[in-house]
């Protein structure tokens, strides 16, 4: 009994390194956005949480225009969220609980598309969206991204499992159309894997740097990440200030996580295993 | 199924529907075809199109703006002899086994360490879970400070136990096991929380069985826990093969672009940032695309590589055989106890 005592302790320890790493940056993050540049590149080095906090973030909120960044880059995320939601699961209701010519072809067809990498089609697409005068507005941001190949395959292992034929077949005998059982039956079952795929794709919108340093050409109008990067290349010798607009940038994210991270990762999780 | 989806038409549309003698079946299908098609239209557009388009610019000498010129393979034939195009593989390659080889086997340990914890585990998994979700500019920011050269917290930490410093963003490996520590620990409890959910997937039987037959936690770790991992094992593997040739974010943050984006001597120059640089930076469309399929070609290699290391149907087939065996063992073992008990 003491053994297997002993291991659980040892096995704490070991977990609890392990979150002293993972959270490690994050406290150092406040700690070079609490104190001055002079005092964080001193030897020894400031290791505790200062008082120049807010006098940073004033900084930052001067130099950039965070809170233009901050809604440009939230109307994106929600944009694509709110689209990814409804496009992917009704094709994933489709493709779980219809029968319908083509139906394996086109489904086969979705899975090939997940082994090209974006970045093959980064020039082209630059191109194309320049072709259509996108460059520089939320439609480049938004559109290329409203609808994805891995939401579709995951919301259609999801409702597989989740929407039973007899309710479909119960609003079919209701007289309900195909939008109508998607609307009435699908939806409301469905809600637990859309909360998954909607802050899945909000977070890796919200994150994502290379296509919007890409096609937001206007200085005036960067995502946050995009933004965060200038201040840095621009104001890289103010240290603190460029840690308080990375510490600004990541709580909203860290708040969305927390709100939805129990189920987050435990249904990423059962959806690597389904792969 | 098919008989209510016949059977709701035909009663609610009887005058309509009865004239038509014959329902197209492809018509029937309209909504199921509506619904769909937005994800088939977009990636026409934003997905295929692209992918054929660039197999054409990379054939043309072009900078976005001007005229094409049709070059031919000469991209491709400039790309097999361009030296700084095999540096960018190199370091992509030995940044990716840098970050990848410790980031799977430390997510193994922590997964078995979680698998054993009773307590602590919703706040474990998302101490765990949150470098993943948090943005890698902010913090490659974050990591730039703790590496940078002079006084930076690593080295006023190597100072202080008297190691002397380490020119970390100025050095080719320094640069190198910079970003690949960024990736380590942005990815190791994503992958930990994988393999959590893949221990768990495995039979407490199974285990039994083992303990029965006397197999040392050694023996049951190699024998057991890895090849019934084995598709986990893959699943993390691919994914952070691909995740790995397409770094860019870390080395562009840390580095800027200032003179070179991948840093002094390109040292953290990787596949992407090249293909951004030729074609953002540069303007050269057509040799960033011919990058782009140098990459894609890479993926594809590799991921077959993976795939025969590592997966195989095969090999996963005998590992079931062979777990199915050891559990039809244990019914009898315990069978065999039960009729014990009664007598």
């Amino acid at each position: 009994m003491s053994i297997e005592r002993i291991r659980t302790a040892v096995g704490h320890v070991v977990l609890m390194l392990g979150v002293l790493v993972s959270l490690f940056p994050f406290y150092w993050m406040v700690v070079m956005a609490s104190n001055t540049t002079p005092d964080i590149f001193s030897y020894p080095p400031k290791l505790w949480i200062g008082s120049h906090l807010f006098e940073n973030m004033g900084k930052v909120l001067d130099n950039i225009d965070f809170f233009g960044s901050m809604l440009l880059t939230l109307i994106a995320s929600l944009g694509v969220t709110v689209l990814v939601l409804f496009f992917d699961s009704l094709a994933a209701f489709a493709f779980a609980k219809y029968r319908f010519p083509g139906r394996n072809f086109l489904f086969a067809l979705l899975l090939a598309t997940f082994m090209i990498p974006s970045q093959l089609s980064l020039v082209p697409q630059f191109v194309t969206l320049a072709e259509f005068g996108w460059i520089g507005s939320l439609k480049a941001l938004i559109i290329p991204g409203a609808a994805n190949a891995f939401g579709i395959f995951w919301m259609r292992q999801y409702a597989s499992g989740a929407i039973p034929d007899e309710l479909i077949a119960a609003a079919k005998v209701d007289g309900a159309g195909f939008f109508r059982q998607y609307l009435t039956v699908g939806l409301p079952v469905l809600r637990p894997g859309l909360a998954f795929l909607g802050i899945f794709t909000f977070i890796n919108v919200w994150n994502d740097y290379l296509w919007p340093l890409i096609v937001m050409t206007d200085p005036n109008r960067l995502t946050l990440q995009v933004a965060l990067d200038q201040l840095n290349g621009v104001y890289g010798t103010d240290y603190s200030m460029v840690m308080a607009g990375a510490l600004m940038s990541v709580i909203p994210l860290i708040g969305v996580f927390l709100i939805g991270g129990r189920h987050f990762i435990a249904d990423l999780a059962a959806g690597a295993m389904k792969f | 199924m098919a008989v209510t989806s016949k059977a709701v038409p035909a009663s609610l549309g009887a005058t309509t529907e009865s004239t038509d003698k014959r329902p197209n079946k492809y018509r029937q299908a309209l909504p199921q075809y509506t619904a769909v098609a937005p994800f088939f239209i977009l990636f026409a557009i934003f997905g295929a199109f692209p992918v054929l388009f660039s197999i054409w610019i990379s054939f043309h000498s072009w900078d976005g703006i001007g005229p094409m010129k049709w070059v031919g393979l000469a991209q491709y034939q400039y790309l097999l002899t361009d030296a700084t195009f095999w540096k960018t593989i190199g370091n992509t390659l030995i940044i990716w086994v840098l970050s990848t080889v410790p980031m799977l086997l430390l997510a193994l340990v922590i997964a078995n360490a979680l698998h054993n914890a009773t307590r602590l585990r919703t706040f474990y998994r998302i101490a765990y879970f949150i470098p993943n979700i948090t943005s890698v500019v902010a913090i490659t920011l974050v990591f730039g400070s703790i590496f940078s050269n002079n006084f930076g917290l690593l080295n006023a930490f190597l100072q202080s136990i008297g190691l002397g410093q380490v020119d970390w963003l100025t050095q080719p490996w320094g640069i190198k096991i910079a970003i690949a520590t960024i990736v380590t620990w942005r990815w190791v409890g994503y992958n930990a929380i994988i393999y959590l959910a893949g221990l768990q997937a495995i039979s407490a039987d199974v285990y039994e069985a083992a303990k029965m037959d006397g197999a040392s936690p050694r023996q049951t770790f190699w024998r057991i826990t890895v090849p019934m991992m084995r598709p986990v094992i893959l699943f993390t593997a691919v994914t952070s093969t691909i995740g790995g040739l397409q770094i860019f974010t870390e080395s562009r943050v840390l580095f800027g672009d200032t003179s070179s984006i991948g840093g002094p001597g390109d040292a953290g120059l990787t596949i992407v940032s090249y293909l951004y640089q030729s074609a953002f930076i540069k303007n050269q469309f057509g040799y960033g695309a011919a990058v782009g399929w140098a990459l894609f070609i890479l993926i594809v290699l590799f991921s077959i590589i993976n795939w025969r290391l590592i997966g195989g149907r095969d090999e996963e087939r005998l590992t079931r055989r062979a777990a199915r065996r050891v559990e039809r063992k244990i019914a009898a073992q315990n069978a065999k106890r039960e009729a014990a008990d009664v007598h």
